[in-house]
């Protein structure tokens, strides 16, 4: 198991840098996540991750990428609810990149 | 990203000179111990694991004859080292078909043949040592176990079959790979791959329906658990979440929508994947497919009918009759009873291609092609569907139905070069296992042969969608795509295309 130093604080990440405890989320560790990617989360990036955690939350998975797209035109406008726009926040993939700072497990499967 | 070198697409396909071991610092993750124990195997390896390992590899060549005739019968005549998209992409010597197969074999020969156990240096005959482990598992986990090889090996020998064998006897001593065996731990978990609950489900189908309503007007249904439906649709869980996917399964709920047929998914049974096969696992490949049969039997069904999904079709096509009874075979009281309850006038099971052809051949589907006339298509044949099923009533009907459904749906259409496409269709580069992010380099290099071709017909007749009927192709590339510099929305769903000509509403 890898870690990551958040506020003084080892806090325990798989080998892709996931969370092992999903728990041990707070903003300060999706920050941090982002800076190890060369990120800088702004407002954008946080809508996608709010939304991402209240969908966990409720679902116990990641919204579908469709789903994901929707619900970001309706809060940032028609023009960014797209895969497009959602690559451009995330460039290694809105599903997985946005899921590990969200401190959401990996999508797995033929995805 | 990654730090290594993309291939380049050249003039033509070009052989490359052997770079040895260049692919050797390969690793994929390993399975946990409590991955492992979910799926029957042990959790570390253990003191006399040489032992357990030869043991199982004679099982195994006592079990399926298929695999003790590849053993034995291979005369090192070089035919197929020029055939594996791995070799073409990494020049890697050991990503020849008969050097990776050799791995396995030189064990074969040192335990289970008089000159390898009397005279191992004469004969490449070698020991199982902890080295051979890991060469096996760097190895065999640069096999998508696509088949082509054994197409152009003049005694048939399938390396698939072999690399399925490594995976097995690996698993018995311990040795697991993350990706495949976390996820075949969540379809008994959950009942897919993705680990998609039931309620996630029915949310994110509701969804589809007020979209496609949105967008045609028309109330098209994406049904879950209706009993009495004449229709299950099992389908790659990776159609309810990613792109392009999604939209074939739209294409889908389009096609039975207009032709009038009462269809259902089921939560219990929402994957169509079965990743047992990968692991050469029968076992667990029947574990995963009892699922299918309880969501037959409960909801009563008359079909069964499967999504685009390449694998997956391999497994229906070729293993669900006997292991679960869809099909003649099974011989147990559930599979007599599910034999008993499915409608002998329709295959078991139907491909989801095979169910929009006869459709279209009967008239009873309106096309518009000009709907799709913004695209240029060629479709990339799925290796496991290409050789290791078949689809409709005619000999290489595989081939023909995917590409008769596309050009009823577009007005553009062409295909790549003839060696790679139909039985010679060179693997997405992801298959068999291999789709993982800690596998990225493998598979962009591994994909070099498809680009190559695919290349070819964009400089020529300017293609901009490459149609595919498999999930694990359809995230292959669009991951790898923009490694190449294509577009990575440039891969879509045959049903996708479809979906965009499909007329709703009265017939005309």
């Amino acid at each position: 198991m890898s870690a990551i130093e958040v506020g003084g604080k080892s806090i325990e990440v798989d080998e892709e840098g996931y969370l092992a405890d999903r728990g041990d989320w707070t903003e300060e560790v999706a920050t941090i996540m982002a800076k190890e990617d060369d990120c800088d989360l702004d407002s954008n990036h946080w809508e996608v991750i709010n939304f991402l955690r209240e969908y966990y939350e409720e679902y116990q998975i990641a919204p579908a990428v469709r789903v994901l797209t929707k619900a970001i035109g309706k809060k940032l406008g028609a023009d960014k609810g797209n895969s497009k726009y959602l690559y451009e926040l995330f460039p290694y993939g809105p599903a997985k990149q946005a899921c590990k700072y969200a401190g959401l497990p990996k999508p797995t499967g033929c995805v | 990203m990654a730090d290594f070198e993309t291939p380049a697409l050249t003039e033509f396909q070009l052989v490359p000179h052997i770079k040895k071991g260049s692919m050797a610092h390969s690793q994929t993750f390993a399975a946990k111990p409590e991955f492992q124990e979910d799926l029957g195997f042990p959790g570390e390896l253990e003191e006399g694991w040489e032992d357990v390992a030869v043991k199982k590899l004679g099982e195994l060549t006592t079990k399926y004859r298929g695999l003790k005739v590849f053993l034995d019968s291979c005369v090192k005549c070089g035919a197929c080292t020029d055939k594996c998209h791995y070799y073409l992409g990494t020049a890697d010597p050991l990503n020849m078909p008969v050097a990776r197969q050799d791995l396995l074999r030189s064990v074969y020969r040192r335990y289970y043949t008089f000159a390898g156990k009397y005279f191992p240096w004469l004969v490449g005959a070698r020991k199982m040592t902890k080295g051979m482990l890991d060469k096996w598992y760097c190895y065999f986990h640069q096999c998508s176990q696509c088949r082509r090889c054994s197409v152009f090996c003049p005694y048939g020998i399938d390396t698939a079959e072999i690399s399925m064998a490594a995976r097995e006897i690996m698993d018995a001593v311990s040795v697991g790979q993350k990706y495949c065996n976390e996820i075949i731990g969540k379809v008994y978990k959950i009942g897919n791959n993705l680990g998609l609950p039931e309620k996630a489900l029915v949310n994110t189908l509701e969804g589809l329906e007020e979209d496609v309503k949105d967008e045609t007007g028309i109330d098209v249904r994406f049904p879950v658990d209706q009993a009495g439906a004449d229709v299950l649709l099992i389908t790659p869980s990776a159609d309810f979440f990613a792109e392009p996917h999604i939209d074939g399964l739209i294409g889908y709920g389009k096609v039975f929508h207009q032709a009038g047929i009462n269809w259902t998914l089921s939560s219990h049974a929402s994957e169509a994947g079965n990743f047992g096969m990968f692991i050469g696992s029968y076992e667990n490949m029947r574990r995963v497919a009892l699922r299918i049969r309880e969501a037959a039997l409960d909801l009563k069904v008359k079909r069964i009918v499967v999504g685009e999904c390449g694998h997956a079709w391999r497994v229906a096509y070729s293993f669900w009759n006997t292991l679960i009874g869809v099909g003649h075979g099974g011989n147990d009281p559930y599979a007599k009873a599910l034999q008993q309850q499915l409608d002998p006038n329709y295959p078991a099971p139907q491909h989801i291609i095979e169910l929009t052809y006869d459709l279209i051949q009967k008239g009873a589907l309106t096309l518009d092609k000009s709907a799709n006339d913004d695209q240029r298509v060629t479709f990339h044949d799925s290796c496991n569907v290409a050789r290791a099923s078949r689809m409709g009533t005619m000999p290489g009907g595989q081939f023909v139905l995917p590409r008769e459904v596309i050009k009823s749906s577009v007005n553009h259409y062409f295909d790549m070069a003839p060696e790679t496409i139909h039985e010679n269709t060179f693997c997405c580069g992801g298959g068999g296992g291999i789709l993982t992010d800690d596998l990225i380099e493998i598979r962009v290099k591994g994909a070099q042969p498809r680009m190559q071709a695919l290349m070819d017909v964009v400089q020529e007749y300017d293609v901009n969608y490459l149609a595919a009927i498999c999930a694990i192709c359809k995230s292959q590339f669009s991951k790898v795509l923009p490694y190449y510099k294509f577009p990575m929305d440039m891969i879509g769903s045959v049903h996708g295309l479809v979906s965009n000509a499909i007329q709703l509403g009265a017939k005309q």
